[in-house]
């Protein structure tokens, strides 16, 4: 079933230079600060360059939005990244506003509607209002948190110093315990002048609810109805974490849906920024979990576009074997939990972790660790895989996993139950997939062959021979056949992987805890089991990043999530969640 | 026909669940465990293990909460490699690792041993920076993962310390890599006039 869904898509040649300086004079100028690129539009012209973009110009994917703040120069400035799905570099453009508050910069969710979380996001760390925006609300912080967590001068709770190494571990490090420190005792810090006698708590929910589609009474054939709100979690198993939908119901009928996430937030890009630049990689790891190889690539890639390095040959073979494992095992999982939402209890799901582990036996035996890899390094990998272990990968990729892959599609994909459950639902048109943001195996089951090994390659993924699989229908059925064509073209990428793989040094330089980063900035992206993983990085050239953020598949493809769920059944949101694979580490950061 | 889908993956199902007690009956009249038959390309029948009673083959590289290696010396003192140089501490990066560097008494210089060292394993990552960029082979990760405790883990100099011998039985690749370059550097060295 496999060889008709595929497109060959090849990687395009872009040679066109846009100058939008020259259709827009005087509202867009060339970025010219040093290690800088991209454009700076004037904010009152934004939406109308940004119309041009997308049309005239054919950036019809916002891969990233996100806020840097500059108080120096007393600016916050918003970082757009564009790209085309047909493939190509992006387009990066930038507007900057004055830093007192309100900070205001017109949305762009009337342009891409994918902006709207994004949008969200940078209001939330930065206080960037964005005039024009439907539901502006917090998304990470709870309505009612005081203070914009990644302006520069924000200081969280326990605060001891702005950037790590801290003074106080070496030469004179005697231990204390971070609540010792605390004028409270406890891991609360309030702000000042705070008065928790005197304080009313307000109902924090009331935006969020406000924001839902109304209630609306009616009589139908003689009977009062009623719209219903459904809070489905956070603490709701299907969810996969703690992730929470507000749902309003017409009878079992979706009518509105609002995600509400942020249990998990921990600010990874606030400690990103704290941490210097090698720290980080560790913490990559638990963003999304399942594939901790994966994530610290596109961190690993940005880096080494500043400082310049190139990663040796075999280092470079090695990324890709552990990858594509890594994206074997993620697909895997996925389809073992799908099962788990429609019923069939673990079963499938424990077929799916036996070669889950064996793949995770090999990350062990080679990184050290099952899940928090912690493998990447600038310039190439940790350690080297030896005699041994690459053994085991050729058992795998030749022997057990295609094997184990036809078993599982014997088990799962003929089966009627499932079919049933799964064939129509959760439309998403190509045209919203794409207005929305959405990348990865969903994007490509509307019939989109955007996968950015081929449309924008990193690596050496363009030496393979691989398809990228495609679907039609865009429904629930075609997003699981996408994924296990997908499995089977990680397979033949592998097998040629580890038949080409040279000798050679795996890490290029000497190991360095202390990188010198050039200042400048990057934006390094990849294309994750999840859909595009980035990572926006700006150094001045000193220890630490000095913005660091991440654009996460997880968080942005939730963004369509109401458009596919309006007019089905709430049973089936359980499913249509399931299939845009979250994972919480990664969608809460 | 309709159900053959259906039945076609219970086909599947069926013959695993037969293939777990013909796997089970294979085992029980061999002496040795299966438990390296599990990370085998042909592992079949059941999957799980019954720990603590069986226990998974733990890789050499496999790390957990780092210890600081001490030679032994000929009449039993204990020779702590650590310079308290202060990498390890810079490199971590929750920043769990606190050192007291010695200083002489009367120079006030700093001595090449630490006064005191901690570790808060509540809060190590196991990332193993610290003995990755640990110049004197000092700071090493553990295999011991079972550290379960009524009371939180801060791990002082005399926990941290472990003698090299157990260091060349959990990681004894690794530990004669360093040998091998730590004789060689001493070789040349002394070829040094
Ligand atoms: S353990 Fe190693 S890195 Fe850490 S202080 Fe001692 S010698 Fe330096
Ligand atoms: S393993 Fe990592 S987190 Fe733990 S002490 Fe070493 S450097 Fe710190």
């Amino acid at each position: 079933m496999e060889s008709t869904h595929k497109s060959n898509m090849a990687t395009p040649v872009l040679t066109e230079t846009i100058d939008l300086a020259a259709k827009f004079p005087g509202r867009v100028t060339p970025d010219a600060r040093p290690g800088y690129s991209g454009w700076m539009v004037a904010k009152e012209a934004l939406v109308e360059v940004s119309t041009a973009i997308r049309d005239e110009l054919g950036y019809d994917l916002l891969s990233n939005v996100t806020g840097v703040d500059y108080p120096e120069q007393s600016k916050l400035e918003v970082v757009y990244h564009v790209y085309k799905t047909t493939g190509g570099p992006a387009l990066t453009f930038k507007t900057q506003t004055e830093r007192v508050d309100p900070a205001e910069v017109p949305s762009l969710v009337s342009v891409w509607p994918g902006a709207e979380l994004q949008e969200r996001e940078a209001w939330d760390m930065f206080g960037i209002k964005f005039t024009g925006h439907p539901d502006l609300r917090r998304i990470l912080m709870w309505e009612g948190f005081e203070g914009f967590p990644m302006r520069k001068d924000y200081k969280e709770p326990f605060h001891e110093e702005d950037n790590k190494p801290l003074k106080s571990r070496w030469p004179e490090g005697k231990h204390s315990y971070a609540e010792a420190r605390n004028p409270y005792g406890d891991n609360i810090m309030f702000k000042p002048g705070f008065d928790p006698e005197k304080w009313t708590p307000t109902d924090p929910e009331e935006a969020l609810y406000a924001a839902l589609k109304k209630y609306k009474t009616e009589e139908k054939d003689g009977i009062k109805t009623d719209h219903i709100i459904v809070n489905m979690g956070p603490q709701h198993p299907s969810t996969h974490g703690v992730f929470r939908a507000v749902v309003v119901l017409d009878g079992e009928t979706i009518v509105s849906l609002k995600p509400v996430m942020g249990y998990l937030h921990r600010n990874h890009e606030k400690i990103g920024e704290r941490n210097t630049f090698l720290q980080n990689v560790p913490y990559t790891d638990r963003l999304d979990y399942f594939n901790s190889m994966y994530n610290a690539w596109p961190y690993a890639l940005a880096v080494e576009k500043l400082m310049g390095l190139k990663v040796p040959e075999r280092a470079e073979y090695i990324r890709v074997i552990m990858g594509e494992l890594s994206r074997i095992q993620n697909h895997l999982i996925l389809f073992g939990m799908l099962w788990n939402d429609l019923g069939a209890y673990f079963t499938p799901a424990l077929y799916a972790f036996e070669e889950r582990e064996l793949i995770l036996d090999i990350y062990e035996a080679v990184a050290g660790s099952r899940m928090m890899c912690n493998y990447q390094r600038f310039g190439g990998v940790v350690r080297d895989i030896d005699e041994a272990n690459m053994k085991k990968i050729k058992d795998l990729v030749f022997e057990r996993l295609p094997r184990k892959i036809e078993e599982f599609d014997r088990l799962l994909s003929e089966n009627e139950i499932f079919v049933a459950r799964m064939k129509g639902i959760g439309y998403l048109s190509p045209e919203d997939a794409v207005a929305y943001s959405v990348t990865g195996p969903t994007l490509r089951a509307a019939g989109i062959p955007y996968d950015i090994r081929r449309a924008d390659p990193y690596g050496i993924y363009d030496r393979f021979e691989f398809d990228i699989p495609v679907r039609h229908n865009s429904d629930l059925l075609d997003r699981y056949l996408v994924r296990v064509d997908e499995i089977r073209q990680c397979l033949r990428i592998l097998q040629q992987a580890v038949k080409q793989i040279p000798e050679g040094p795996f890490l290029a330089g000497k190991p360095q805890y202390q990188v010198r980063v050039p200042a400048g900035e990057v934006y390094g992206r990849v294309e994750a089991p999840k859909g595009e993983l980035g990572f926006y990085v700006i150094s001045t050239g000193k220890g630490n990043p000095y913005r660091y953020h991440i654009r996460t598949p997880s968080f942005i493809n939730i963004t369509s999530v109401e458009k596919m769920c309006v007019g089905t059944k709430i049973a089936d949101f359980v499913t249509i969640l399931g299939m845009v694979d979250i994972v919480l580490g990664e969608l809460d950061r | 026909m309709y159900g053959q889908g259906l039945i076609k993956g219970l086909s599947v199902t069926f013959s695993r669940f037969f293939e777990s007690y013909t796997e089970d009956i294979r085992w029980l009249f061999k002496r040795y465990s299966k438990v390296e038959f599990h990370s085998s390309k042909d592992t079949r029948g059941t999957f799980t293990i019954q720990y603590p009673e069986e226990r998974l083959i733990i890789p050499e590289e496999f790390r957990y909460v780092p210890f600081l290696v001490y030679d032994e010396g000929e009449n039993g003192e204990k020779n702590i490699r650590c310079t308290s140089c202060g990498i390890c501490a810079k490199a971590c990066p929750p920043q769990c690792i606190w050192i007291v560097r010695t200083s002489d008494p009367v120079t006030g210089r700093p001595l090449p041993q630490p006064a005191e060292f901690y570790i808060d394993a509540d809060i190590c990552m196991n990332c193993g920076f610290c003995a990755e960029y640990c110049p004197f082979d000092a700071i090493k990760m553990d295999h011991d993962f079972e550290i379960a405790s009524y009371t939180r883990n801060l791990l002082n100099k005399e926990r941290l310390m472990k003698p090299a011998s157990y260091y060349a039985g959990i990681r004894p690749k690794n530990n004669a890599r360093e040998e091998a370059a730590r004789a060689e550097k001493a070789a040349a060295k002394a070829a040094k006039p």
